[in-house]
């Protein structure tokens, strides 16, 4: 492949690329051309490939069509694509035919050859892998008829779902490397700079920081060298939206990092990223090599003066690596202890150089901020908080995957009318946001609007944008444990507060959980929460207490009733937990008299078992094996 | 520079990670190339014995305690061999609201081992792991690349024999 | 007074209005106003560059005014700005910092009294300053392996609080990094590579960890007990020599202020704690410099290895050996003093005593802990006995003085015994950096010339404030002689590293590990980082010198005698196998 000299050479190209895509275009995921579809294909079969699909079947499904489609001798009508995550992972694997917009959802390699024969030959579409709302059982083939899709935008997640991202070719026809070639030709670096900060991009990785202010920042702050971070050290329990931009559209990062580069006078970026996603390390390594070979980085990117390369370093397993200060000491080989700011990451970050760090997703939105503009920007969303926020929905709702919504939608609309509710027809109880750092939002603050001043004012905050859903099942007492024992686990022990702090924290949640708290501990709690989030070194540490504060303060009558009445009221809570065996189902098997390891259950065959509570250890080992739910935990 | 070692299979694999160390030289300074190199040496050992720190501290002029520091540090680094197959149990909530303490709790009956740990024979190890972003399979286990999505209690058992009959494949 | 407005900000703690120097933190600043803020973590000793500064004990909280709601920042990491306001005293900094020590002080053990840093240990001290009775958060401690496998440095990790200034002293100071921070959370210590027994590790025992600890978690091995042991058998003849360092910190020890030399009463408490003989080790020190010159006069004149360097601190002999296997024909090969000293002890003293070497106890009083590590060197040793048994470090001394319940300021002034208890000033200012080799200039000079040295006093060679790196030139009939002196390990480093790649201009090099030499010692009375104390030590060193009859090593008429009873010529044989020692490489 040739390095493309020019911004015209660049501009011919998408055309004659975004000809060969063409047929994907539909109004919420246009393809961006104005050129007439060529060649002979008719049809692309667009496969997802990323985890949550890729996990089911692996690449089995992909590789089943491929061989059916050249056993029908279709090779020269039908394409077969590898794509990012479509989003919606809870009916995955998905499949979808393009221009029929036809959606098949929980596909199996063995579905190939129907898809093949009726539906790309035969033009019947099968049916039964449409997607079935849950709430009508009405089946639905177009995505955009699909509630969980309704109400997204989306900005980050654009080509995620519709362009094979191993090819460049086909990020550029979806005006691929435009921003830059506009960055690079066209604005100077304060006008690239302010063209952000006036777009009011802010940070997605949590801190809500505006983007372009800390580009501004670093521009002006003095050096010679200096460096763009992105970071991909995506580590929230239950967020994995930077994977899937990764993965599903890793050029939009590169081409936004270099657009960075430009713009605050750096010649080097480095992609921090988890060594957990090896898939994602491969693709970007490629995406890289790609982009070089093409001229759109490394020396004089596309025939002009700047030279920008990027260059991947790879996290070992340490969650506290996601705040920025601990991260540059990673970067540099060391200990991913966090120092303490000031000095600034953009006067001194890496290599103590002047350095602007932002998240990927963030990155994400600044190709199309570059070439639509900032008012374009801040016509979605809300004034203080523009645009949209992917995030990632999971827990105890029925539609699991990733949304990008924008940023003012109510947390209701996300999780009802999106997310489908809740599985199985229980209670929602709470939305979990931010993570370790954030909070749980109690069902009657569900109308709040999602952004970052309403997030923060209830307790709780964007984070990454986890969103985790409870149920009636879920003990809050034992969330607010689940992230401290997170944190305990992940703080890196360099100041007190943290690393004294939260374990005093965890054993203090774990006495009330275990039926050993008084109403002091309660007291305590709270005020120790106060003086590690108001002492710790770092953004780790300061907001390690929001799971804790947030419970306190929304479901007191939770954890009062773990001390004062010592039961855990959602029964959650093993230690606490009473087991019991209903009259109405037992039919005296003595299934359970044989599994339990202190012979605490009594009961002559045929008849009615009783649970000695004061011998009962409460393990569960009864109720798990009882095949009649004749075994109740309260 | 690389010293000579009581050759054998050990041998082989220091003068690997030299081989490794001596291209990064090349293309510029070693400095903060630390993390980079353990993940090769761990690559190419599956674990980093103190040896191996010792020789990648004297390759990048470092008192041995700081390569010590930093392995120590991370939890995807680790002193002692693994198991052929490393079952990490994924702890993230959206896992964890479903049972996956359940589930690595049966996994440690199983195996007869705590998170953290190897069986005896060397073919299980057992973790716990961060959220591998795979939240719309949850639970999952993730059997060295391998990721298996929603699974039960009942799945345990048939998991682990899986890999022990069919060598994971 | 325009020129001082420009470096001065105005700022505002606790309503009292301050002009503070540009630059400083906040904590300098309210230092200078007369406000106390408790600090563990931060380490600053400006003259010296040494720093540590990761703000990560957060007992240092104050509360600043940022016009919303007031946070807490740390005061230590905090730089004043014009218009800044700071409360220190707030209920909110106040309980933060109440809360941290109280954090701190339930993952440490609470047995202060039997602790050897008891009443001089900040934890504790700050503890009761902020008022804490009852610690509200009891709960898992971590459990660590007690490391005395050195006999010299003692690691109670149990003891740490992570304030890392011992990481940062050994990294950044001495260059040698043997400690590290390691694993990650609850569970963090610092601790050596694979939790290794320091003994095993590349430490060079300089004990400037042991300086810096706020706590009780590195200390000096202790030889107390085993003193008094032989103290109280009829059957020993115990001597001691002490240290020129010693005399200069003993007083603080007893209250008296630094600055103060402490010889006279020093003297006299040893005698009554009941050492059969008080001596000085600067008397081995001009028959150091007796044989280290008649070294440097025939590596010059026959072209031996140069730059030679002096062999006196047992911390940068071990540096040597682990760092720089490849120059270790360049150290002198004269044993440092207190070794000299106890090969004289059993052999030439006992001669003239008429004692049984074997009954003979060396025991030396040392700022330093490095030396009880050089005295277990098993060449150090002659006729199957140690040169020396047991070194006590001057907090020791000062320990085994109330607890033998002497009253120190009712001590009269007493000399030393005779022999081997004269020395020259030169001798003195082997305490202090640029000493050694002051002294081996005095005697080079007039040794080789046969003329007399008009100025005595090498200021060049001098101080420490700001200096890693000394150098001297004296010519000698008409050659040039070049001299550097390097304390800190790390400026040893950038010596070591010229003579490595051969650009080393010099003739001879002193190296001290310690941060203004032996008066910073691992053995002395805590400084505190004051560097004020450290120079004020200094100056009883050069003091001594200066009102001395006798200030030229050659000069010493008992060092003369000892030449002319015992040893022949300095390097004789004699002197060679008495005085002399090798080396050994180690690497890392």
């Amino acid at each position: 492949m040739s390095k493309i000299k020019s911004a015209s050479q660049l501009v011919e190209l998408k055309n004659k690329y975004a000809a060969e895509i063409l047929l994907r275009n539909t109004t919420e995921t246009p393809v961006v051309s104005d050129a007439e579809p060529v060649g002979t294909v008719k049809k692309h079969v667009l496969v997802c490939s990323d985890t949550g699909c890729l996990a089911a079947e692996g690449s089995a499904i992909y590789d089943a069509l491929v061989s059916e489609v050249k056993n029908k001798g279709l090779e020269n009508e039908v394409d077969i694509v590898k794509t990012g995550c479509f989003g919606f992972c809870e009916p995955g694997p998905c499949v979808k035919v393009m221009p029929d917009d036809v959606s098949y959802m929980r596909v199996s390699a063995k579905d190939a050859e129907e898809i093949v024969t009726s539906h790309l030959q035969g033009g019947k579409y099968v049916e039964r892998l449409f997607f079935k709302d849950p709430r009508n059982e009405k089946l639905i083939s177009k995505q955009n008829e699909i509630p969980f899709y309704k109400d997204q935008v989306r900005i980050a997640l654009r080509n995620c779902g519709l362009i094979d991202a191993a090819r460049i070719e086909e990020y550029i026809a979806q005006d691929g490397y435009q921003a830059l070639s506009k960055a690079i030709f066209d604005m100077a670096s304060d006008e690239i700079c302010t063209l952000v900060k006036d777009s009011n991009l802010r940070g997605r990785g949590g801190g809500g920081f505006p983007a372009g202010t800390k580009w501004q920042h670093t521009m002006r702050s003095p050096g010679e060298k200096k460096y763009v971070i992105c970071n991909a050290d995506e580590g929230d329990p239950g967020a994995f939206m930077d994977r899937a931009i990764l993965f599903g559209d890793p050029h939009s990062v590169l081409e936004a990092m270099a657009i960075c580069g430009r713009a605050i006078g750096a010649d080097e970026g480095v992609i921090y990223i988890r060594a957990e996603y090896p898939k994602e390390v491969k693709r970007l390594e490629y995406s890289i090599k790609q982009a070089e070979e093409m001229g759109l980085l490394g020396e004089n990117i596309l025939g002009s003066d700047f030279s920008f390369k990027i260059s991947l370093t790879l996290g070992a397993g340490a969650f506290v690596c996601g705040e920025s200060t601990a991260l540059l000491n990673s970067a540099q080989g060391e200990r991913g202890e966090p120092r303490n700011k000031p000095p600034r990451t953009a006067d001194k970050g890496l290599w103590y150089k002047p350095t602007s760090l932002n998240n990927v997703e963030t990155f994400a939105c600044v190709p199309p901020i570059i070439l639509k503009g900032a008012e374009w920007f801040k016509s979605i969303g809300t004034q203080s908080s523009p645009g949209t926020k992917i995030f990632a929905l999971a827990g105890k709702i029925n539609n699991v995957g990733l949304v990008e919504v924008p940023m003012g939608i109510s947390l209701r609309k996300v999780i009802e009318d999106i997310g489908g509710g809740i599985k199985g027809g229980k209670k929602i109880k709470a939305v979990q946001t931010g993570g370790p750092s954030g909070g749980c939002i109690p069902e009657d603050l569900l109308d709040i609007p999602v952004d970052f001043e309403s997030l923060d004012s209830v307790g709780s905050m964007m984070g990454s944008g986890g969103m985790i859903v409870l149920d009636e099942d879920d003990c809050m007492v034992n969330v607010a444990k689940f992230y401290m024992d997170f944190i305990v686990d992940e703080s890196c022990g360099k100041c007190t507060p943290c690393r004294v702090g939260t374990k005093r924290l965890l054993e203090i949640l774990e006495k009330i959980t275990t039926g050993l708290g008084t109403e002091d501990d309660l007291k305590e709690l709270e005020s120790l929460s106060n003086v590690v989030m108001s002492t710790s070194l770092c953004g780790l540490g300061q907001s390690a207490p929001n799971p804790v504060m947030s419970t306190l303060k929304y479901f007191k009558d939770e954890y009062i009733a773990h001390v004062r009445d010592k039961i855990c009221p959602s029964g959650a809570c093993a230690h606490m937990a009473r087991y019991s065996i209903l009259e109405d189902k037992c039919i005296g098997c003595t299934v359970c008299v044989k599994v339990c390891p202190v012979d605490c259950i009594s009961g002559e065959r045929k008849a009615l078992h009783v649970i000695d509570q004061d011998k009962c250890i409460k393990c569960g080992a009864c109720m798990d094996r009882c095949n009649f739910d004749a075994i109740i935990r309260r | 520079m690389a010293e000579k070692n009581k050759c054998g299979q050990d041998c082989v694999q220091l003068s690997e990670i030299d081989v490794f160390i001596d291209k990064l030289e090349q293309q510029g300074s070693l400095e903060g190339k630390l993390i980079a190199i353990l993940h090769k040496a761990q690559e190419i050992l599956g674990y980093l014995p103190e040896e191996v720190q010792s020789h990648i501290a004297r390759r990048l002029s470092l008192p041995p305690a700081k390569v010590y520091g930093v392995v120590s540090f991370y939890s995807y680094f680790s002193m002692i061999p693994k198991g052929k197959y490393v079952i990490n149990v994924c702890m993230g909530t959206a896992c964890f609201v479903v049972g996956a303490d359940k589930i690595l709790e049966e996994f440690e009956k199983q195996l007869g081992i705590k998170a953290g740990q190897t069986t005896p024979d060397r073919q299980f190890s057992l973790y716990a792991l961060r959220c591998v972003g795979a939240c719309g399979l949850a639970p999952v286990v993730v059997i060295n690349e391998k990721m298996h999505g929603k699974v039960t209690l009942k799945d345990v058992s048939r998991i682990i024999d899986e890999y022990k009959e069919g060598d994971g494949r | 007074m325009e020129k001082t407005e420009t470096t001065k900000v105005n700022i505002t703690i606790n309503d009292i209005k301050i002009a503070a120097n540009k630059g400083d933190s906040v904590l300098d600043a309210a230092k200078q106003a007369g406000i106390k803020i408790p600090h563990l973590c931060y380490l600053n000793m400006h003259d010296l560059e040494v720093l540590n500064r990761p703000a990560a004990c957060r007992v240092c909280m104050v509360e600043q005014d940022d016009g919303r709601n007031g946070k807490l920042v740390p005061a230590c990491a905090t730089f004043v700005y014009e218009g800044m306001t700071i409360k220190t005293n707030s209920m909110n900094a106040l309980n933060a910092r109440r809360t941290v020590v109280e954090l701190l002080l339930s993952d440490h053990p609470s047995d202060c009294l039997l602790c050897v840093k008891n009443l001089n240990c900040d934890l504790q001290r700050f503890a009761m300053e902020l008022g804490i009775k009852t610690i509200h958060y009891e709960g898992e401690t971590t459990e660590f392996e007690m490391d005395m496998s050195s006999k010299t440095v003692v690691k109670d990790s149990n003891k740490c609080i992570l304030c890392r200034r011992c990481e940062a002293v050994c990294a950044n100071v001495q260059s040698v990094g043997v400690l590290s921070g390691v694993g990650r959370g609850f569970s963090t210590t610092v601790a050596t590579a694979f939790n290794k027994p320091l003994i095993e590790t590349e430490c060079t025992f300089c004990g400037q960890c042991v300086a810096v600890c706020p706590t009780g978690a590195l200390t000096g091995f202790s030889n107390t007990r085993a003193i008094w042991e032989v103290l109280a058998d009829p059957d020993k003849y115990v001597v001691v020599q002490v240290a020129p360092a010693v005399r200069a910190a003993l007083g603080e020890l007893f209250g008296y202020p630094a600055g103060i030399s402490s010889t006279g009463k020093m003297v006299a408490a040893l005698r009554r704690l009941g050492f059969d003989k008080v001596l000085d080790t600067n008397f081995a020190a001009d028959v150091t410099i007796m044989e280290e010159s008649t070294e440097l006069m025939s590596r010059v004149k026959e072209g031996g290895k140069l730059p030679l360097i002096c062999s006196c601190c047992p911390s940068w002999i071990k540096f040597c050996e682990h760092q720089y296997p490849d120059l270790l024909d360049h150290p002198s090969s004269c044993k440092s003093p207190q070794e000299m000293f106890g090969a004289l002890a059993k052999s030439y003293l006992a001669q003239k005593l008429d004692v049984d070497p074997k009954k003979i106890v060396c025991v030396s009083i040392m700022p330093c802990l490095a030396k009880k590590y050089e005295a277990s060197r098993e060449e150090l040793s002659n006729d199957g006995l140690p040169n020396v048994d047991m070194v006590l470090s001057t907090r020791e001394l000062g320990r085994m003085i109330k607890e033998a319940g002497i009253s120190f300021e009712h001590l009269p002034n007493e000399k030393f015994d005779s022999i081997m208890g004269q020395s020259s000033g030169a001798a003195d200012i082997f305490g202090t950096t640029g000493g050694v080799l002051e002294a081996l200039l005095r005697s080079y000079y007039e040794r080789s010339t046969g003329k007399t040295l008009e100025k005595l006093e090498f200021e060049s060679l001098r101080g420490f404030k700001d200096i890693g790196i000394k150098e001297a030139v004296i010519e000698i009939d008409g050659t040039e002689i070049k001299v550097a002196v390097a304390h800190e390990l790390r400026n040893a480093r950038i010596l070591l590293d010229e003579i490595r790649e051969g650009k080393s201009a010099y003739h001879a090099i002193e190296i001290m590990a310690c941060p203004g030499g032996c008066i910073a010692g691992g053995g002395q009375p805590f400084h505190h980082s004051s560097e004020e104390i450290l120079n004020k030590r200094r100056e009883v060193l050069y003091n001594e010198d200066k009102v001395k009859a006798l200030r030229r090593s050659h000069e010493n008429p008992e060092v003369l005698a000892l030449y002319e009873e015992f040893l022949g010529e300095p390097n004789s044989e004699k002197a060679h196998e008495r005085l002399h020692t090798t080396y050994v490489k180690r690497g890392v």
